[in-house]
Order: C-alpha cells, then sequence, then structure tokens
C-alpha cells in the first residue's frame, strides 16, 4: 500500500480527484431535489415574487410625463424654474405640438391625472387644452404663448410650469415624500399645506393600535396558554377547540358579530342600559373608531397569540413550579421569578406574529373603523381602487414593508430570532 | 440509629389514605412514624403509592384523609412554601434562566435573607459538594451528575431539617450513581439532617438506608433496617422484591414453633421457619435466597431434607457461579456459589443433591 502525501490530491479508485467524484455523485440528487421544488418555486415567482416587485418599483417610476409630452420636457430643461418667469416661446410651442399628439392618442388625461396629484386643477387644465389644440395647426399657427394662455390662464402661471418640470424625471422620490405628507417642489422637499398631512398621522395610528392590540392579545392570551398547556388532557383539547373555532369562521362574519355587539343599539349597550349602568341618551359608542378596531382586532388575532405561547409553556415541566415552592416561594413569586421568564419566547414569538400581522391589517379596520380607527392600510387601498394613484400606494406598502422588516432585524438583535418558538 | 421508640417522632403518618378518582385508594391507610436524622427510604414498584406519599408529605398532594405530622404539629393545611422541606426531584428541576449559584440564591433570596450572608451560604453549599468554580455556570452546561450535586445543594441551602428526594439518582450512569449514593448518605449523616428517599432500586436502598419502608399496592409491606428485610422478609412479596429470590410453592403438613413441614407440589418435603404461615393445611410459598442453597451434603445439617435436582446451566460470572436448577418443578431455581479453588463446576444434564438449613428457608404467605 502506497500512502498519499497529505499535499497530493485525493483520488478516488478510477482516478478522478475526490471532490469531483462526490460532486458528481451528488448532482443527480440535487438535480432531482430541485426538480420536485421547481413547481413551486416557478409558481411563488410568478405568483408572488414579480407582482410584489412590479407594485413596489411604481413607487419610483415616473415615465409617463417624459413619454407624452417629450419635446416639452426636453425644452423645459433650459428654463430655470426658480426664475420666477414663464418660460419662452420655444417651451409653449414644443408643448402644442406633445399635448396634440397626446390628445391624438387620447393619453392627454393619464398625464393630466398623474400631474394633478401634485397640484389640483391640472387635470381640467389639459383636458381643455387638448380640446382645443386638436385643431391646431402646429407650423402656422404660432407663436403659442399668448395663445395657450388665452385657452387657459394656468399656461400663465410660473407654478404649473414648475410642477411640469419638477415631475418630468423617469423616475421620481415625489411618491415617497407624498407618503410621510411632504411634496417635490421645483425648491426640493417641502412639507404639505397642514390640510392636507393625514399619511404620517395615519403611520403613527397604525404604530400606536397595533401596539394596543399586541398588548391586549398578550393580557388576554396569556391565561388561556397557561390554561392550556396546564389542564387535564380533556379539558384542554375542548379549550383547544374554542380556541381554534374563530379559525373555522369566516372573518366577515366575525367582523360583523362585533358590530352587532358594539353598536350604540347593540347588545353591550343595551345590557349596559337595562342594567341602568348607562343612562339610554348616553349610550357608548365602541363601533366605528378606535375602540371598534382595537376589540375586533384583538379578538381576531388573539390565536396567533396563544398558539406561540402555548407550545413554549408545554414545553415547561410543572416540577419547576413544585421545586420554588418548596424552596419556600409563595405561588407569585415562583410564577414571576421561575415559569414567566421561561415563557418569555412564546410571548415574543406571539408578539411579533399579532404585531407584523396588525399592521398591515385592512378587511376589520374597513368595516368597524369608522373613519377615526382605520389603518394606512385602509388608505392604501383607496389610493388602488379609488384614487389611482398607485404610485403612492406603492410608495405606502414599501414604507409599511420596509418598517416591518426593521422591526424584525431590531427584535432579532435584541432577543434572537432563534429564542422564538412557534412550535414544539 | 435513632431507633428508639419513644423519641418523639419527628415525622409521622396517621391512617393517612388518598385517593385521585374517589373510585380507587393509591394509599390504603398508611402509618408511619420517622425519628429524627434517620435516613428513610420508601422502596417499591411504580405505582405502589411511594411518590404520592412523598408529595403529601412534601405538601403537591392533599391527604384524602388521616394526619401527616412535622414536628408535632399537623401540617394538612400548610402550603408547601411554608413547610420548610428542601426536596430533590427526579430531573432535578434547576432554573434554566438562572445560574447555579442563582438556583441556589432562590430559596434565600425569598426568606430575604442579606445579600452578604446568601453569597456566604451559596459559597458554603457549593462547597459542600464540591462544585465551588460552577457558580456561574447554566444548568444546561452541567453533566448529569454535576446538575445532581447542584439540586442537592439548593436543596440543603436553606437548611431545612427534613430533606425529600424523588429518585433522585436514576438519570445518572451506574458508576456516578454508587458514588453520588455514598455521597449523599455521608453528607446526611454529617448535617444530621432527616432524609426521606423515594427509589423503586433495591441496591440503592439497601445501601443508603437506616430503615426501608417497602412500599406495594397502597401499603407497607414491611419496614426494617435493611439487613432485617433481606434476611428475614416478612411476606412473599419482600422477599421477591428484595434482592434475589427462590421459590417453591407447597402446603404445610406439620406445624411447630420453630420448623414447618411443608409438603411441596412435586411431593417433596422440605422443613422451612414458619413465617408467615399459621395453620396446618394452609397453602404456602417457600423462599430461599440462591446463595443459602448447599450443594455440599457433607456441609448441611445431619435430618436436613434434602432434594434431588437437575443442572440446566451453568454461568461463570468471575467472583461468583450462577447455576440454574431444575428443582421439584421449578426451571428457574438459581443457585450462587463462590468461585473459590476446590468449588466444582456443574455441567448441564448432571443430577445433584441440595440442601439448606431450615432457618434459612422461609415459609411465607402463597
Amino acid at each position: 500500500m502506497v500512502s498519499t502525501p497529505s499535499d497530493k490530491i485525493l483520488l478516488s479508485a478510477d482516478g478522478r480527484p475526490l471532490k469531483q467524484s462526490l460532486s458528481r455523485s451528488l448532482r443527480q440528487q440535487k438535480i432531482r431535489a430541485l426538480l420536485l421544488i421547481a413547481p413551486l418555486l416557478i409558481f411563488i415567482f410568478v405568483a408572488f415574487i414579480m407582482p410584489i416587485v412590479s407594485m413596489l418599483s411604481r413607487s419610483v417610476e415616473n415615465d409617463l410625463v417624459s413619454q407624452t409630452l417629450p419635446q416639452t420636457v426636453q425644452a423645459l430643461q433650459s428654463w430655470d424654474a426658480l426664475s420666477g418667469e414663464l418660460p419662452s416661446e420655444p417651451v409653449y410651442a414644443a408643448f402644442a405640438l406633445d399635448i396634440q399628439n397626446a390628445a391624438k392618442a387620447k393619453v392627454h388625461t393619464k398625464v393630466g391625472l398623474r400631474l394633478n396629484y401634485e397640484k389640483s386643477g391640472i387635470a381640467s387644465l389639459f383636458k381643455k387644452t387638448a380640446r382645443k389644440a386638436k385643431k391646431w395647426d402646429i407650423q402656422n399657427d404660432g407663436p403659442f404663448k399668448d395663445k395657450l394662455i388665452k385657452v387657459h390662464k394656468g399656461w400663465g402661471e410660473v407654478e404649473v410650469w414648475q410642477t411640469l418640470k419638477t415631475h418630468s424625471p423617469r423616475y421620481t422620490s415625489g411618491y415617497f415624500l407624498n407618503a410621510i405628507d411632504m411634496r417635490k417642489t421645483a425648491e426640493g422637499a417641502d412639507f404639505q399645506p397642514e390640510d392636507k398631512t393625514i399619511l404620517i398621522k395615519l403611520f403613527q395610528r397604525t404604530l400606536i393600535m397595533s401596539l394596543i392590540i399586541t398588548f391586549s392579545c398578550i393580557l388576554l392570551g396569556y391565561p388561556i396558554a397557561w390554561l392550556l398547556a396546564n389542564l387535564p388532557m380533556r379539558q384542554a383539547n375542548l379549550l383547544m377547540i374554542l380556541v381554534l373555532l374563530p379559525f373555522w369562521t369566516s372573518l366577515l362574519v366575525r367582523t360583523s358579530a362585533w358590530k352587532v355587539m358594539l353598536q350604540q343599539q347593540g347588545v353591550i349597550n343595551d345590557i349596559l342600559v337595562q342594567l341602568s349602568l348607562v343612562s339610554d341618551e348616553a349610550r357608548l359608542i365602541m363601533i366605528n373608531n378606535e375602540i371598534g378596531t382595537i376589540v375586533a382586532m384583538t379578538h381576531i388575532l388573539l390565536p396567533f397569540m396563544i398558539l406561540p405561547m402555548y407550545s413554549v409553556m408545554q414545553t415547561i415541566p410543572p416540577s419547576y413550579l413544585r421545586a420554588a415552592k418548596s424552596l419556600g416561594a409563595t405561588n407569585w413569586t415562583a410564577f414571576w421569578r421561575v415559569y414567566f421568564p421561561q415563557s418569555v419566547p412564546g410571548i415574543g414569538a406571539g408578539s411579533i406574529l399579532v404585531f407584523i400581522l396588525a399592521i398591515g391589517y385592512y378587511i376589520t379596520p374597513e368595516i368597524v373603523g369608522g373613519t377615526k380607527g382605520v389603518f394606512i392600510s385602509n388608505r392604501i387601498a383607496y389610493h388602488i381602487l379609488k384614487s389611482l394613484n398607485w404610485g403612492l400606494a406603492a410608495a405606502l406598502g414599501t414604507i409599511l414593508l420596509v418598517a416591518v422588516l426593521v422591526l424584525y432585524w431590531t427584535y432579532d438583535k435584541i432577543v434572537g430570532i432563534d429564542n422564538v418558538k412557534l412550535g414544539g | 440509629m435513632a431507633k428508639d421508640s419513644h423519641l418523639e417522632a419527628f415525622v409521622s403518618f396517621n391512617r393517612v389514605q388518598k385517593s385521585y378518582d374517589g373510585e380507587t385508594l393509591v394509599v390504603k391507610d398508611l402509618n408511619l412514624e420517622i425519628p429524627k436524622g434517620e435516613f428513610l427510604t420508601m422502596l417499591g414498584p411504580s405505582g405502589s403509592g411511594k411518590t404520592t406519599c412523598l408529595m403529601m408529605l412534601a405538601g403537591f398532594e392533599t391527604a384524602t384523609h388521616g394526619d401527616i405530622m412535622l414536628n408535632g404539629i399537623s401540617i394538612n393545611n400548610i402550603p408547601p412554601h411554608k413547610r420548610g422541606i428542601g426536596m430533590v426531584f427526579q430531573n432535578y428541576a434547576l432554573f434554566p434562566h438562572m445560574t447555579v449559584a442563582e438556583n441556589l440564591s432562590f430559596p434565600l433570596e425569598v426568606r430575604k435573607l442579606e445579600k452578604s450572608l446568601r453569597e456566604e451560604k451559596v459559597k458554603r453549599a457549593l462547597d459542600m459538594v464540591e462544585m465551588g468554580e460552577f457558580k456561574g455556570r447554566r444548568p444546561a452546561q452541567l453533566s448529569g451528575g454535576q446538575q445532581q450535586r447542584i439540586a442537592l445543594a439548593r436543596a440543603l441551602v436553606f437548611e431545612p431539617e427534613l430533606v425529600l428526594m424523588d429518585e433522585p439518582l436514576g438519570a445518572l450512569d451506574k458508576q456516578l450513581r454508587e458514588k453520588m449514593q455514598f455521597e449523599i448518605t455521608a453528607l446526611a449523616h454529617r448535617l444530621g439532617i432527616t432524609v426521606v428517599y423515594v427509589t423503586h432500586d433495591q441496591t440503592e436502598a439497601l445501601t443508603m438506608s437506616d430503615r426501608v419502608a417497602v412500599f406495594n399496592d397502597g401499603r407497607i409491606q414491611q419496614l426494617a433496617t435493611p439487613d432485617q428485610l433481606y434476611e428475614e422478609p416478612e411476606n412473599s412479596f419482600v422477599a421477591q422484591f428484595i434482592g434475589e429470590n427462590n421459590t417453591l410453592n407447597g402446603v404445610v403438613k406439620e406445624l411447630k414453633s420453630d420448623v414447618a413441614v411443608v409438603k411441596l407440589d412435586s411431593g417433596d418435603i422440605i422443613d422451612c421457619k414458619p413465617v408467615n404461615v399459621s395453620e396446618v393445611g394452609e397453602r404456602t410459598q417457600v423462599s430461599i435466597r440462591p446463595e443459602r442453597v448447599e450443594l455440599n451434603k457433607n456441609k448441611l445439617p445431619k435430618k436436613a431434607h434434602t432434594l434431588t435436582a437437575e443442572v440446566l446451566e451453568f454461568i461463570y460470572m468471575g467472583d461468583t457461579f450462577r447455576t440454574r436448577l431444575k428443582v421439584a418443578g421449578n426451571e428457574d431455581f438459581i443457585v450462587k456459589t463462590r468461585n473459590s479453588s476446590n468449588q466444582v463446576r456443574l455441567k448441564p444434564g448432571e443430577k445433584v443433591e441440595i440442601g439448606w438449613s431450615p432457618e434459612c428457608c422461609r415459609a411465607l404467605d402463597a
């Protein structure tokens, strides 16, 4: 037998390098494994990752203006937006050509709407101008400066041209600025006027209410999880069914049930009035405000708190509590010093789950939240479905996603995600 | 040690009964007195009620009937944390989120001791079990034997007069278990504490205890010192449970004060010591230890009855030989002989005459 020197490459029996033979023999397995999960991978990519990326990319995309009004955008480059003077004739001429083309292609309303997000009134300005511009002869009808101002006096306002120039680049930070109640102006980023600030307030409300909901879930869920882990098998199973029951009921039904319970002519108010705890005129307002959202969402998210807590508590042997008591601890001390610290990973896991679910919740705040109890997600839905400002919706969504990721990262740094136990 | 009956009992069970479901009794009419400083072991198979008794003493279970007294005071209605009883649990129950020192400090903290005093006591307790350098570790970083020592130190750190141990050595390997058996008894005697120890391991019970209470079916079958238990079992359960034992079944033919003549089911006649038989004609189980069976006829008393046996198996075990015989229809009759230079080694198929002195052969209940 010849011993191989340590610096020589190890060879397998047929003379190939050992590493090569190994990877060759494992390749087949790897390919088979990959093929097995390929349908899922493709599905996730097509149905999940691509739509999200395309949606999020809308938050910075802004090629509508430069595509629809290419000549104008080019001509505006030489104009100093801060000079306080109107652009010169070539810009007007270029715009006349662009708006005529746009009107013929019927895309002028789109760009009008886009610019209307930034400065209201522009949509109608574009509509009116396009109607007139269709009949012009661009070669001979000039000069257009006075002509356009005659069509609509808006063309004589510096601000309109400033808006046009500010929002002409292909990529914009405008949506993100809007998302945090700021706006992009010719002078740079600026705060929205007082009457238009709503989103920061909504973000704050979403955060605070999600925290309140998480906290109420901990308070309500902890004793139930404790019972689940400590009751005899049969009772625990029954309790488990009660905990899981809401999962088997439609979300809409549950939320609507809260409407029945909480409204001013609802069950709770009726009982309180009958017990003469509140007078008939002063029925409590518990729905279509923050209270309604908090109550309904705490109820809906409670199982997500109980289950991780339960799975952690299940692993804490009762002998710890007995040991603590035999060492002289009262029931409370034994619980607080011995049992509670060991159940913290469960609380952490439940809290993360509930908080992340709560921060993006939509249906329940929509139904029971009224105007005071809606979340940022309701605003996102509004921009997607009603105002059609998808860019702003995408920016809001991106901020929400980043906020959750940052939160997750912080939690991992402080508590360690390995300490979170969702099962077993 | 401490066997004087006139001594005031430190712990006493007085007609204690326990039922979990109201239909069956797990503990039936338990009476037990433990004097101060005694190391008493509750020994029995699982389900015999020994752990239930320990839990009632610790306060984690309530007695359905009867009184449990500690130092002359009934403790039935005193919650566990006020009983001041140290306890070592089966799986140690060391708090995993606390260091060793914090674990030991816990009983002192809940007793609101000053910090300096706490530290001193923790140090002393750790030194006592030779674990001083491990005080900063977490339980998960310790081996089984080390955890066992810490659990012991924690049960002793607040200086209880009574310490309960619930199968504390069950999770250790054989060698470590033997070492710890010795250490625990030495420590208990040095500190003069009373120990109630629960185990199902008879060797542990015999080597460690001052007295052993053998439990079966919710009752104490025999309460005696280890040697009495082994040499003079009072009934067939104890004879079977403690040590190795050969049994032969038969009927009492003659009954005198110190000798009973038993006719075995095979027809053979043997002499026994009557222990648990009261009348002629009664069925009896005769018990004899493997090492008391004599193969050498010359060493037997002159009038002793002998039986013919057939050798089935011969096992060489180093210091001893184990020979399995067929005796009076019983094919599991074991004889243990010492490995000495002149000892014969039997071969399977051989026929031999065996016998014993009547006082080594006990006629017990059938």
